[in-house]
């Protein structure tokens, strides 16, 4: 178990090195020189330029700048943003809350209605409920997200009024901030009608955010269902004379399970750029939006550190269910 | 009785290999709709400058805003309606249809060109150079294909190109790793052996071998990698890195939509209806390509 962790973790080591790298060369690669994007239009005298990139450790061989870049970052200093004058982790940090509310609010629709579809697709094959399923999830795959939410918006916000446009929760309420979820903030404060207010902001940028998950699920579950229940263990449990629904939520579920979570927990990537699409749409104060923002503001230091960290969650989420996927499976665990 | 006998050894003669592809994609009722589709959208703009009187450009300043012709104050000369600088919806869809198969097309053809040489490369090659090109492909796998096409557009510079480019880099792996795969299997097997022992060259071996008989998988990601690269390259669009105004790409012709959300709702509506449309009939096809050129993938 030990050395199956070990070689896990280890093969994540040059990856993480590879998208500093990446971020690295990010701020490199864009014409003009970090001092010169910071003095803006306005433009910079000579020695004064001179001097702000030796401050920065600019002027140094390009090998002793990413070293001096990866030391910041393992320090835990991922530079200032040129707009707010703030560190980009605190900045990161403070946003994530709101992204992390979305996008589980998000995997949660998209596992309670894509499982049951997949698993029932999956019974009723080749009948119409197969093919209505199959096909709204085809639909869902191929969803430009950002044109769904406009057109959730036309329809519940603008034609029926039943939802707000965009933020997280009415300007009438005032929520401390507690765990930076706004639900659990909101049911936690004394203001009546907060918890409300925070749900319909919620509920239509969760759904834009779940399609896509969704259909995926959906799709993974009904063939994984398929394959097992086709196992002679399956027929053997039917065999016996044990109610349907007994042997497939039981017997076919537990083995299905296994890749479907796989494809959960991949998922990660996928929400984060529909992250990036879906709070620009409903003004979602998160980080897609942060870092859409930060790249038309040319805050450059924000984009590098938010590319990184973003790369870093998908990394260490599709890591974490690379291990969980040994624990579960012993055959990943011992085959290599 | 013996005209019989015949017939029946006419019908068991194999059918040739673009006529047994055929049969299987045809079977396949959702994937020949997807074909059909994809070809009408590409008469369509191929055709645009004779299918639609207007220019995508033009600007009828005495026409802003005109709703679809089957409403109330809609006219037939603009079906679809006007934009909010009185340009006609439908032609700049048709005109949109060349983008977005512009784009697909640029995408595609690179992605799959480089990136399987780079595959043929790292599976024929082995050792250090494979592991050093896997792992450069695990980095790019590493960060969502939206936010990386970002990061490259936003070296770049925003627009149509730089956006293919961004996009063509981001699908580079799939490629790569399908190649590498199908290379792995295929050099261990005989036939292979056979020709190395015969005295065939590396490029020999690597191309004209080997390559052909990996082809299979590569041609079903191409066909769904059409798809995601006109959903990526619409996104882009969409939020000011993409084609830029005025060029009708169906992403920037939603960019501006927002705020016509509350007066007209076909500015918003038809745009990401192609785009949908459009991939989901790729999304289709590809399926359908699947079933019929990998009996094993079969669902």
């Amino acid at each position: 178990m030990f050395s199956f962790l070990l070689k896990r973790v280890s093969i994540v080591i040059p990856t993480f090195l590879g998208v500093t790298l990446l971020t690295f060369a990010l701020i490199r690669l864009i014409p003009g020189d970090p001092v010169e994007l910071m003095a803006g239009e306005r433009g910079i005298d000579p020695v004064r330029h001179a001097k702000l990139l030796a401050e920065m450790g600019l002027d140094q061989p390009l090998l002793v700048q990413y070293w001096n870049y990866l030391s910041a970052i393992f320090h835990g200093d991922l530079g200032t943003s040129l707009v707010t004058r703030e560190p980009v982790l605190r900045e990161f940090f403070t946003l994530f809350p709101a992204t992390l509310e979305l996008g589980t609010c998000a995997i949660i629709i998209a596992v309670l209605i894509g499982l049951p579809a997949g698993i029932i697709a999956a019974v009723r094959r080749g009948k119409a409920t197969d093919y209505t399923v199959m096909g709204l999830s085809l639909t869902g795959y191929s969803m430009p997200i950002f044109w769904w939410g406009l057109l959730l918006i036309l329809l519940f916000s603008v034609k029926l009024g039943w939802t707000p446009v965009s933020g997280r929760i009415s300007a009438l309420f005032w929520v401390d901030e507690v765990s930076g979820f706004m639900l659990i903030d909101a049911l936690l404060s004394d203001e009546e009608g907060a918890f409300i207010s925070a749900l319909r902001h919620l509920i239509l940028p969760s759904i834009v955010l779940a399609t896509i998950p969704l259909a995926v699920i959906a799709r993974m579950t009904r063939s994984a269902m398929l394959e097992v229940l086709r196992e002679d263990y399956v027929q053997v449990a039917r065999a016996k004379g044990l109610a349907m629904p007994l042997v497939i939520c039981v017997h076919a579920l537990r083995n299905a399970l296994i890749p479907v979570i796989t494809v959960i927990g991949l998922q990660v990537g996928v929400l984060m750029a529909g992250a990036i699409l879906t709070e620009t749409i409903f003004s979602w104060p998160g980080i897609g939006k942060w870092l859409l923002d930060s790249i038309q503001r040319r805050d450059y230091p924000s984009v590098q550190g938010g590319i990184l960290l973003v790369a870093c969650l998908v990394i260490f989420v599709n890591l974490t269910v690379d291990i969980l996927y040994g624990v579960v499976n012993p055959r990943i665990r011992h085959n290599r | 009785m013996s005209e019989q006998v015949q017939t029946a050894v006419i019908d068991l003669a194999p059918a040739g290999p673009l006529r047994e592809f055929w049969d299987y994609f045809s079977e396949n009722r959702g994937a020949l709709i997807g074909f059909y589709f994809i070809v009408a959208m590409l008469l369509a703009a191929l055709f645009a400058n004779f299918l639609t009187p207007h220019s995508p450009f033009e600007q009828y300043r005495d026409q802003i805003l005109t709703p679809p012709a089957w409403q109330e104050g809609g006219l037939w000369l603009y079906p679809l309606g006007t934009d909010e600088v009185g340009r006609d919806i439908l032609t700049r869809l048709l005109y949109g249809g060349r983008m977005s198969l512009f784009i697909g097309m640029m995408v595609v053809s690179s992605s799959l060109l480089i990136g399987t040489m780079i595959g043929l490369v790292a599976g024929y090659a082995k050792g250090l150079t494979d592991t050093l090109i896997m792992r450069a492909m695990d980095i790019i796998m590493a960060l969502p294909s939206l936010l990386l096409a970002l990061a490259i557009v936003t070296i770049l510079g925003p627009g149509l190109i730089n956006a293919a480019i961004a996009i063509a880099i981001t699908y580079l792996p799939h490629y790569v790793r399908i190649t590498r795969a199908s290379v792995i299997a295929e050099s261990s097997k005989d036939y292979v052996t056979a020709s190395r022992i015969s005295g065939a060259g590396v490029w020999r071996l690597m191309f004209i071998t080997i390559l052909p008989n990996c082809m299979a998988p590569l041609i079903v990601q191409a066909s769904l990698g059409f798809s995601n690269a006109i959903l990526d390259a619409a996104a882009l669009g969409f939020i000011g890195l993409g084609a830029q105004p005025p060029s009708p790409e169906w992403g920037s012709m939603l960019a501006g939509a927002l705020e016509f959300i509350q007066r007209a709702w076909w500015v918003v509506t038809f745009p990401g209806l192609m785009i949908l449309l459009t991939v989901l009939a790729f999304n289709l096809m590809g399926d359908g390509l699947r079933d019929a050129l990998d009996p094993k993938m079969k669902q």
